[in-house]
């Protein structure tokens, strides 16, 4: 019965010149997705749409026979009926028990998707004006992600690369959150500085991040695979250049990878402890201000007038480096504070790199072991906070 | 009658206070007629303003990358875009058929509050252009989303305070109009026309009127709440300071639902007042079209979470707002499925405005259609913020809302003027629209359910084809509109156009009060109220 009703609709829908949906699930209808969650959304769309489209031929029929036969120019004559409390009643009533029938799984989904409890692992999802932060409260792996340097730089205007040609074109990050497979993963998002949404299609759903607040959703992904999303609430300019990848691996694999996220802090912090020289120190502050800065204060350093000051021939930048640092590790109005989002070496890095760019030439830089002693004053003033709450 | 008229000397042979002469007349106005005709033609250039502001955004997704401006632009266009249309189009335009139309409706010689109702306009015109200057201040016009959401508006350059102050001078022009409307309609009507004898243009616009007075306050103390946490170190919005963002969202919404409301039950009283007439039939379920009516606006204002479903309510939340906006579901079925009774066994003929009328009525369905669907909460996890959300709204807002307004433009034009439009170019006007329109909207379900996000300048490449197709339809719709401002004029003018009858449309007085009048329709009417009303609309 359903089978036969499935295709009538099915054909009717062809015959509107629609192409298959089945078919062509990505670009016509809503995927699927990998999670049960997603699936129970997909079906849930499909019983809704269906009841649409059967209500839709129905009323658009008779709508339409109506104008094809009762037409004056046919000699039709008008009847003058115009009122009727039994018909009333009955199209009163038959789209309430309709609507019955959907609220009944809709509920029980809503329920389920509502629960988080026995989840597995934690991780914390903090939205930043234009990337994502993600700490995973289980061990301790923290980091951010950003548009990958492809994308970036085919996105802008006059950039003259076609984004046919960049991989998975705004949809791919630097550096991606990995999940474990059949793992019950309970979310905790949060914004930095204002709302953003974190969507990931294939998971099925997307949770506003808000400043201040906490929002919690889980998600289970049986297949091992990339899953690419975007944020999906306007957080300003670059709000279309903030994508999301999540890799889902087994979790033989998921172990190896913690490890080596675990070896790569302590490689970083390694590197805070040496001397490092001038060169170093713009090369990679170079990258770093490509991937952290020029979003605002644009590749040039030229900035946007009214909005973000210009890094070229700034009396701040070419001014004492202490008050550099300190606006860059606290941040300042729109400004994000960065003294916990660079690693020593890349804040270093990036510092000594806009003192002597852009016709800037202080000539000066800073080492790595300077800024992690002050990141750890910065942490422990954040802990005594803490502790007087 | 009005002041202005009064103090010049009758040089007409007939005996009827003529409007003043020159160009103070539209300045100094209190003629419910002129009024009319000022927001009319308002609301038309903003359409046409806020229609560029639509193309430049269809031209920078025409493809992917961005070719035509930065993304910060971008946000502005979206934000004011979607401003101008509905604050300084849609609104104002149905305002003006009101002026026109309501006291000709209801046996009124003009609006209750005249002077008042002149004020209204002017400030309308004085809100819109203040928002228009943001555009030139340092920062850029507002950048945030109509919606305006904080702490993203907080960011705003100098344009925040200027369009916020923009959204007061509306507010107080819209609670005016309002004000002097329900006063029109309940003090002014011809003794012998009952409330339920009223037409549905009438009726549907004293409940909108009630709905702007109860929520533009609503809004202008959310958007005050925003100025004086940017100026005066509030914390509303600011959980650093103990308050919260998601706050304004349910102050908005309690607004913004509503407000979409104010644009489409005056579209159901148009539709409702065309479709009999071209239908030769009476309405059908007058009353059940009343009191669904009423049905609508009072749910209106309980569900207007369900434009938040993502922001983390309790369920018990998302459940109520849920069910509550299923619901309304049902009254609005009641409408179209009265409109489609009232065609049946019709003996209908389809010009200009019952064209617009039909495609109103099924693709108004269709955004019906997808309103349900996003109503289920759990699937709106998926729909909410993408494109499939566009879809939705301009469904109910282009070829509902707007087409009826062309429709009713053309449908009074010729009472207006005395002239009969150019049909022939009319029918042309109304396969382009109505072919161009779903070209234009139809892909963007497509590419939300795919995943494409709302508001943004640039996107993937899987999303460019029928990106490429909407933008295509976006441009043969704003071009064919010019059509519409072309046989206007055409008609105003009145070289080559036949004269209009006073009934214009055959047995149109039996409908209306307005067809029983002359065309064109002389400066004052019913200065004594009319003795016989006519009853084949209930
Ligand atoms: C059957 C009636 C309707 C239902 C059930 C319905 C339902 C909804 C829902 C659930 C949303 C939020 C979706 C989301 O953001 O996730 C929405 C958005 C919207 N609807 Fe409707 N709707 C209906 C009719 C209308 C009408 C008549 C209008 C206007 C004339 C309208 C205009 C809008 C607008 C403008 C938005 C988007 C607002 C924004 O986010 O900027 N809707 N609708
Ligand atoms: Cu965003
Ligand atoms: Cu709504």
């Amino acid at each position: 019965m359903k089978k036969t009703k499935l295709q009538l609709v099915y054909l009717t829908l062809m015959m509107l010149g629609l192409k298959s949906v089945e078919a062509s699930d990505y670009t016509l209808n809503l995927m699927k997705g990998v999670t049960k969650t997603s699936n129970d959304i997909y079906d849930l769309h499909m019983l809704t749409l269906w009841v649409c489209v059967f209500i839709g031929v129905a009323v658009f029929g008779t709508m339409f026979y109506s104008i094809y036969h009762h037409r004056k120019s046919k000699g039709h004559k008008a009847e003058q009926f115009h009122e009727n409390t039994t018909v009333e009643i009955i199209w009163t009533i038959i789209p309430t028990i309709i609507l019955i029938a959907m609220a009944i799984p809709a509920t029980k989904l809503m329920i389920e998707m509502d629960d988080v409890s026995e989840s597995e692992m934690s991780i914390k999802v903090t939205g930043w004006q234009w990337k994502w932060e993600y700490e995973y409260l289980d061990n301790g792996v923290h980091f951010f992600s950003s548009l990958d340097e492809k994308s970036n730089q085919a996105r802008k205007l006059g950039s003259d690369i076609d984004p046919r040609t960049v991989d998975h074109y705004l949809l791919n990050v630097d550096k991606p959150l990995v999940i474990p497979t059949n793992t019950k993963i309970r979310f905790l998002f949060t914004a930095a500085d204002v709302l953003h949404s974190w969507w990931v299609p294939d998971l099925g759903w997307k949770t506003d991040t808000i400043p201040g607040f906490i929002n919690e959703a889980w998600t289970l992904v049986e297949k091992a695979g990339t899953y690419r999303g975007q944020c999906a609430e306007l957080c300003g300019k670059d709000h279309g250049f903030m994508p999301i990848v999540v890799i889902a691996m087994d979790k033989p694999d998921y172990e190896l990878w913690v490890k080596e996220q675990k070896a790569l802090a302590q490689a970083q912090l390694a590197a805070a402890d040496r001397e490092w020289t001038h060169e170093e120190l713009m090369t990679k502050g170079k990258s770093i201000y490509t991937s952290s800065c020029a979003s605002c204060h644009m590749d040039d350093g030229s900035g946007m007038t009214g909005t973000f000051p210009a890094i070229a021939g700034s009396s701040m930048v070419t001014g004492d480096i202490g008050n550099e640092i300190n606006i860059v590790m606290n941040g300042q109005g729109m400004m994000p504070a960065f003294g916990s989002m660079l690693s020593a070496a890349d804040f270093a890095a990036v510092i000594t790199y806009t003192r002597n760019s852009f016709g800037n030439a202080v000539g000066d830089l800073v080492q790595p072991s300077k800024i992690k002693s002050l990141q750890a004053e910065l942490v422990s003033a954040n802990d005594d906070d803490d502790d007087d709450d | 009658m009005s002041a202005v008229a009064s103090e010049h000397e009758h040089t007409d042979d007939h005996h009827d206070h003529g409007p003043a002469k020159g160009w103070m007349r539209w300045i100094v106005t209190t003629n419910h007629k002129d009024i009319g005709s000022m927001y009319l033609i308002f609301a038309l250039i903003m359409f046409f303003v806020g229609g560029t502001m639509a193309l430049i955004i269809r031209a920078e997704l025409f493809e992917p990358g961005m070719q035509f401006v930065e993304p910060q632009f971008f946000n502005s266009m979206t934000t004011m875009h979607a401003l101008v249309m509905v604050f300084g189009a849609v609104m104002p335009a149905f305002v003006g058929f009101a002026n026109w139309m309501i006291p000709m409706m209801i046996g009124a010689p003009d609006m209750a509050l005249p002077r008042m109702n002149n004020m209204s306009f002017w400030m309308l015109v004085a809100g819109i252009l203040m928002l228009a200057s943001t555009l030139f201040m340092e920062g850029g016009a507002p950048a945030s989303g109509w919606t305006l959401y904080p702490p993203l508006v907080l960011q705003t350059g100098d344009a925040l305070p200027f369009a916020v102050f923009s959204v007061h001078l509306l507010g107080i022009s819209s609670i005016m109009g309002a004000i002097n409307i329900i006063a029109t309609i309940l003090n002014m009507r011809a003794p012998k026309m009952s409330l339920m004898q009223m037409p549905l243009f009438v009726w549907t616009w004293l409940i909108t009127g009630f709905l702007l007075i109860a929520i533009m306050p609503v809004f202008a103390g959310a958007v005050t709440m925003l100025l004086t946490d940017r100026f005066f170190e509030t914390s509303f919005f600011d959980a650093a300071g103990g308050g919260d963002p998601v706050l304004y969202q349910h102050i908005f919404w309690f607004f913004g639902h509503p407000e979409v409301y104010v644009m489409i039950l005056p579209t159901f009283g148009i539709a409702s007042t065309i479709i009999p007439v071209f239908a030769r039939k009476p309405l059908f379920g007058y009353s059940s079209m009343v009191y669904a009516t009423a049905s609508i606006a009072f749910l209106s204002f309980i569900v207007w979470a369900h434009h938040m479903f993502t922001v983390g309510m309790p369920i018990s939340g998302e459940l109520f707002f849920m069910y509550a906006t299923m619901i309304i579901a049902v009254p609005t079925g009641v409408k179209i499925f009265n409109w489609t009774a009232t065609m049946w066994k019709g003996a209908m003929t389809f010009e200009a405005p019952m064209l617009f009328s039909i495609a109103f009525v099924v693709l108004f369905t269709l955004g019906g259609f997808t309103g349900l669907m996003m109503s289920i909460a759990p699937v709106d996890f998926q729909y909410h913020d993408t494109y499939f959300i566009v879809a939705h709204f301009h469904y109910t807002l282009v070829p509902a809302s707007v087409f009826i307004l062309m429709a009713g433009g053309y449908f009074w034009i010729p009472k207006w003027t005395g002239k009969m439009y150019d049909e022939r170019l009319a029918r042309l006007h109304f396969w382009l629209s109505a072919i161009s329109v779903n070209i234009l909207f139809f892909p963007q379900h497509f590419l939300g359910l795919a995943g494409m996000p709302r508001r943004i300048p640039d996107y993937a490449t899987q999303f460019s084809d029928w990106n490429m197709v909407s933008s295509i339809g976006a441009f043969i719709f704003g071009f064919s509109q010019l059509m519409f401002v072309y046989i206007v004029i055409k008609t105003i003018k009145g070289k080559d156009c036949a004269d209009a009858t006073d009934e214009v449309w055959e047995d149109a007085a039996k409908h209306g009060l307005e067809w029983t009048l002359p065309s064109p329709v002389p400066y004052h009417t019913f200065a004594t109220p009319p003795e016989k009303i006519p009853t084949e609309h209930f």
